[in-house]
């Protein structure tokens, strides 16, 4: 468990770290991007990956924390997973990201790993992209050319590929509130401490019994987190109720592409991805209390 | 049964903390990677990424060049002095094996055996020039699985002309411990066929093995990750040639073990040879990676199994066909792991008939040895689903089939089918026991009311019962099944000048918990403060005989040891007494650690006997100056520990998942000495048994790559996981050791498994499903649940 040797590099501006990312780009390195390394640092020992340098973001001020920007939050990307489970603003409007957050890995990696970095590792197992991707977050991406800003429906591109270029950096999500919407994470393991075999991220918003919009991220059911487009259409308009949601669940499995591993095979994540959004549902209407 | 020890005790039966936690919790413990020798060098291996090739080339230039670099040893390059490890246990005469060098020569024959060791200044040197080192394959053809590699169609090795290494039979007709298990078959009312499979499960210790070898001098000392100090010692001695007396082997502080460290490791071997070929202390640490891929694996059996009974319930005999997985060698103990089942497929019944036959098949996998059981979880999962079966068959309660063929407490001793004297048990004891801590009738009902209701959560009930062959062992038995060596233990009692114990034992912990209970035993025995005992053990050259620790042998035969040379100690002072106090050997009374003379109030203490002995001014004449004594303690029969195990499972029938209710365990281990690291084994047998039914298993690609290689992917259960224990305890005494204790080590192991397996199809079976395979993942569960309403539940 030894990794190849390494440069590190740990820059006290986003700017700096632009600046070194280039550097390492015109000089052929093979650079990485450091933000908490929960990830990274285990492929590194494993030699999977095999970096020449480490660009460590973890000394930048700014990109940590939580703010309140009107209609909107904005989510530093090095922003540990334990403060997204436990912050009053993420509680208050999107209480689904603190709900997701609290079940990624052990207490040890929600204190190291980031909201960012999980989001740009971009694994389709990972407990964060589909409630993000459910939540219509806006990701904000600086590089060489300045500042640009990419909806989550462009941002996950495939197995552990985003919109963010080499030479990038994600700086921060803006996740709209969604304050008094009923919300759901339903995650299903075999073990306590595992990524996703399936988990379904549902928003919800009930008005006088009638589901008037619900917004449905499946993990772990593609290549990248998915939108179940055909249950939000299904459970739009329709009664807040039991039945009314087993049925628009059963849509949940349309559009995906699982696939097949040792934790089941493709038709029984496809079989999971409706258990699982019925039960997500109910729970974001308070119609059962979820796993 | 007879009654056992005297218990005016204090000690024996109090639950203790740990004499061991103190320097293990704040981080004070010394673990073999914590050795740090000067000029000490490091090793990394260079590992086969196939599962059977011939070796054509090895190119070492590269990575003896890289630097910090001091030497690549290759197959070739030790072939001539690296033996082959051996294999204690040939269980017939014509046992097959392959040659086994540490490093691979001419031929690999699973993926991770290693083919060089690079030895370098520092870690990071050594797994750098691993990359280096250019080794060309030509591949051959692999067989992984078990049943195919029975045929023979694809060979494991070259050098082989089978997979097959031995095969053993026991016949009770044959032997004359029963009847003939073909009559018992041609003649029953019932015949329940079933095969059943054993996946193949890695130890998965905590501690990843590591090892140090300080060639200094003469002598080549060792310490290393291992529960088995002097076996290794010997067999280092004999595969190496070198002379026992120039070997040293210490197993300082170990985390963990399972089996997974009773093993002669090539990679200490290599150790060896790496401090040999340098003339440095050379340090090899392996990483978890590898311990999964390379360490040795357990289980990995196939059972074809034929139970033959009469409608009433009555079992009339029971056939056992095994293939047994080898992996691609055979290790210390691989080829003995399924002979230890043998004896166990009868359990705690009676019937009579019986037949077991095992062919020890080689496949192209890291070898299979001993795991916590080793071949009694196997044997006891076997008979515990089948009597669940019959149960099914003939519509009758799975307890009051078992109980209908029970051996009935006033019935022990009992001669058994499978050859073996149970001394004593009362099964009908623990079975009631657990059936009111389960609340077994309301648990039914309840269950009842699930399915009238069609909840989507189903419940089963699990039941397990077992028994099991502990404190390994008597040594003429082991002679009379192959086996290399004896099943003896060996300790040391020794008085110091200050009254203080020194207890030195041969059986080396590894996490148990024996310097608590060996203080216990011996406070108790010399009327001393416990605080008073120092328990040495781990280290040949200060407990220089043992045969070291594993199946559950410790306290009834390491333990016993323990006391007959603490007895032989008294005996030993009583003359010292005497002299003392003028008076006649005859006349001294020895209780709580006072020396009395009879029908006097003169008494001295144990502490100023000591001091007596130690200055030597004034003893018997002849008489040699110290009290220090030795005993080596050989069982005169197996001890026979059971116990009733009770799982309420609950299958959500719309996802698959499997969680537990409920889990009741009440175990009949004998007398217990510290009832806090009984409950402490069962808690960790429970968890290492539940894990085999739901989440572990070693699975390879048609390739032969390791595809469960790390632990994202081999689920070893956490806390989370497990559910709260109900347990509880008879005691039965043993009568083949004076404290009548039985072992404990490895009964959660064994009944766990098939409590939870039989809990899981208790709560489908209603549904259409027949059989769910270990581990009994969530996914499984469901496309047997989809299975049984397609094709009506075969799966």
């Amino acid at each position: 468990m030894i990794p190849s040797a390494f440069d590190y590099a740990a820059p006290a501006t986003v700017e700096e770290a632009l600046g070194l990312l280039a550097a390492a780009d015109a000089a052929g390195d093979d650079v990485k991007v450091l933000a908490g390394g929960q990830s990274l640092l285990p492929v590194m020992k494993l030699r999977m990956a095999d970096p020449s340098m480490v660009v460590d973001l973890g000394r930048i001020a700014g990109l940590n924390g939580v703010t309140d920007s009107g209609d909107s939050l904005l989510i530093g990307a090095m922003t540990p997973h334990h403060v997204v489970a436990t912050d009053p603003l993420i509680a208050q409007h999107v209480p689904l990201l603190a709900q997701a957050a609290a079940t990624v890995a052990d207490p040890q990696v929600r204190h190291r790993g980031t909201f960012g970095g999980a989001l740009v590792h971009a694994d389709p197992a990972g407990d964060l992209p589909a409630p993000v991707l459910a939540a219509g977050a806006t990701f904000l991406i600086s590089g060489p050319g300045g500042q640009r800003s990419v909806d989550a429906a462009d941002f996950f591109q495939g197995y552990f590929t985003t919109a963010v270029e080499e030479g990038e950096i994600l700086t921060g999500i803006r996740v709209p509130k969604y304050t008094g919407w009923g919300s759901h994470y339903e995650k299903f393991t075999r073990v306590a401490q595992q990524w996703s075999i399936v988990a379904v991220a549902a928003l919800v918003r009930v008005e006088a019994g009638t589901i008037t919009e619900a917004r449905i991220g499946l993990t772990n059911m593609a290549s990248t987190p998915l939108r179940a487009a055909a249950v939000e259409a299904a459970l739009a308009g329709g009664p807040a109720t039991a039945d009314a949601i087993a049925a628009a669940a059963a849509h949940a499995a349309e559009g995906t592409d699982p696939a097949s591993d040792l934790n089941g095979d493709a038709a029984y994540r496809a079989h999971l991805a409706q258990v699982l959004t019925k039960r997500a549902v109910l729970a974001a209407v308070g119609l059962q209390a979820g796993a | 049964m007879t009654a056992t020890t005297e218990r005016s005790s204090a000690e024996v039966g109090k639950a203790r903390l740990r004499k061991e936690d103190r320097h293990l919790v704040t981080g004070r413990s010394r673990f073999t990677d914590n050795m740090v020798l000067p000029g000490m060098l490091h090793l990394a291996m260079v590992r086969s990424p196939y599962a059977h090739a011939k070796i054509t080339a090895v190119d070492t230039a590269a990575a003896k060049s890289s630097p910090g670099v001091m030497a690549v040893l290759t197959g070739a390059d030790v072939a001539g002095e690296q033996g082959s490890l051996p294999n204690a246990w040939p269980i017939t005469p014509d046992q097959k094996a392959p040659a086994h060098g540490a490093i691979a020569v001419d031929e690999v024959a699973f993926a991770g055996e290693v083919v060089a060791v690079i030895v370098a200044r520092t870690a990071a040197a050594a797994r750098d020039a691993v990359e280096r080192v250019d080794v060309s394959y030509d591949e051959l053809p692999v067989v992984m699985d078990l049943e195919e590699a029975f045929t023979d169609k694809v060979l494991a090795h070259t050098s082989l002309e089978s997979n097959k290494s031995a095969t053993w039979v026991f016949d009770s007709a044959e032997a004359g411990t029963g009847s003939s298990v073909q009559d018992a078959i041609d003649s029953a009312e019932v015949l329940i066929e079933r095969t059943f499979y054993q996946q193949r499960l890695i130890p998965a210790f905590m501690e990843p093995r590591s090892t140090v070898v300080d060639p200094t001098g003469e002598q080549i000392t060792m310490w290393t990750a291992t529960q088995i100090p002097h076996i290794l010692r010997l067999m280092l001695a004999l595969t190496l040639g070198i002379p026992e007396s120039k070997v040293r082997v210490i197993a300082p502080d170990v985390g963990g073990g399972f089996g997974g460290k009773l093993q002669v490791t090539p990679e200490e071997v290599i150790t060896v040879l790496a401090a040999r070929h340098t003339g440095k202390p050379c340090k090899y640490t392996e990483t978890r990676s590898e311990s999964l891929q390379a360490g040795h694996h357990g289980r990995a059996q196939v059972q074809r199994l034929k139970l033959s009974a009469k409608r009433d319930g009555t079992v009339t005999g029971l056939s056992v066909n095994l293939l047994a997985d080898m992996g691609a060698y055979l290790g210390l103990v691989t080829s003995g792991i399924p002979i230890l089942g043998a004896f166990m497929y009868n359990s705690i019944y009676k019937f009579p008939a019986y037949r077991f036959e095992c062919n020890n098949i080689f496949t192209n996998k890291t070898w299979t040895d001993a795991y916590r059981g080793a071949g009694r979880p196997e044997a006891t999962f076997a008979i515990e689903r089948l009597m669940d079966e019959l149960a099914t068959e003939l519509n009758m309660d799975p307890l009051a089939v078992r109980e209908k063929n029970w051996i009935r407490h006033e019935e022990f001793p009992f001669a058994t089918v499978a050859g073996l004297e149970y001394d004593t048990g009362n099964y009908e004891a623990a079975t009631a026991k657990a059936v009111d801590l389960f609340d077994y009738q309301g648990m039914r009902a309840e269950q009842k009311r699930r399915r009238d209701a069609n909840d989507p959560v189903q419940l089963g009930i699990g039941v397990s019962t077992f028994t099991e062959m502990c404190g390994l062992a008597p040594s003429r038995v082991l002679g009379s099944l192959s086996y290399g060596a004896g099943g003896w233990e060996h300790a040391q009692v020794r008085v110091l000048p200050t009254g203080n114990i020194e207890v030195v034992t041969g059986s080396s912990a590894h996490g148990q918990g024996h310097e608590t209970a060996w203080s216990q035993l011996v406070a108790d025995r010399l009327g001393v403060p416990f605080e008073n005992v120092e328990v040495l053990h781990g280290d040949t050259q200060i407990s220089q005989r043992g045969l070291d620790t594993y199946g559950s042998r410790s306290l009834t035969v390491g333990g016993m040891a323990v006391l007959a040379a603490a007895d032989k100690v008294i005996e030993k002072a009583k003359v010292v007494a005497a002299h003392m106090m003028e008076a006649s050997e005859e006349d001294i009374e020895f209780s709580a650690g006072s020396f009395n003379v009879k029908g006097t109030d003169q008494s001295t203490s144990l502490g100023e006997i000591a001091l007596a002995t130690f200055a030597a001014h004034n003893l018997p004449d002849g008489f040699e100056p110290n009290l220090d004594s030795d005993a080596t303690f050989d069982p005169s029969n197996f001890s026979y520990p059971h116990g009733t195990h009770l799982a309420a499972i609950e299958v959500d029938t719309e996802t698959g998942h499997v969680g537990i209710l409920k889990y009741v365990c009440v175990d009949d281990v004998g007398v217990v000495v510290n009832p806090m690291l009984v409950e402490g084994q069962v808690h960790g047998g429970l968890a290492q048994g539940i894990a085999q039914a739901l989440y572990e298993e070693a699975v390879h690609d048609d390739a032969g790559t390791l595809v469960t290689g790390s632990f994202v992917d081999y689920l070893v259960p956490s806390a989370p996981d497990l559910p709260h224990y109900i347990t509880g305890r008879t005691e039965t005494p043993a009568t083949s050791n004076q404290l009548g204790a039985k072992g404990v080590g490895e009964a959660g192991t064994i009944a766990s498994t098939p409590a939870i397996v039989n809990g899981v199809l208790d709560a489908v079976r209603h549904l259409g499903v027949k059989d769910i395979k270990m581990p009994c993942t969530p996914s499984r569960v469901w496309h047997a649940l989809q299975d049984a309403k397609t094709t009506g539940g075969v799966r």
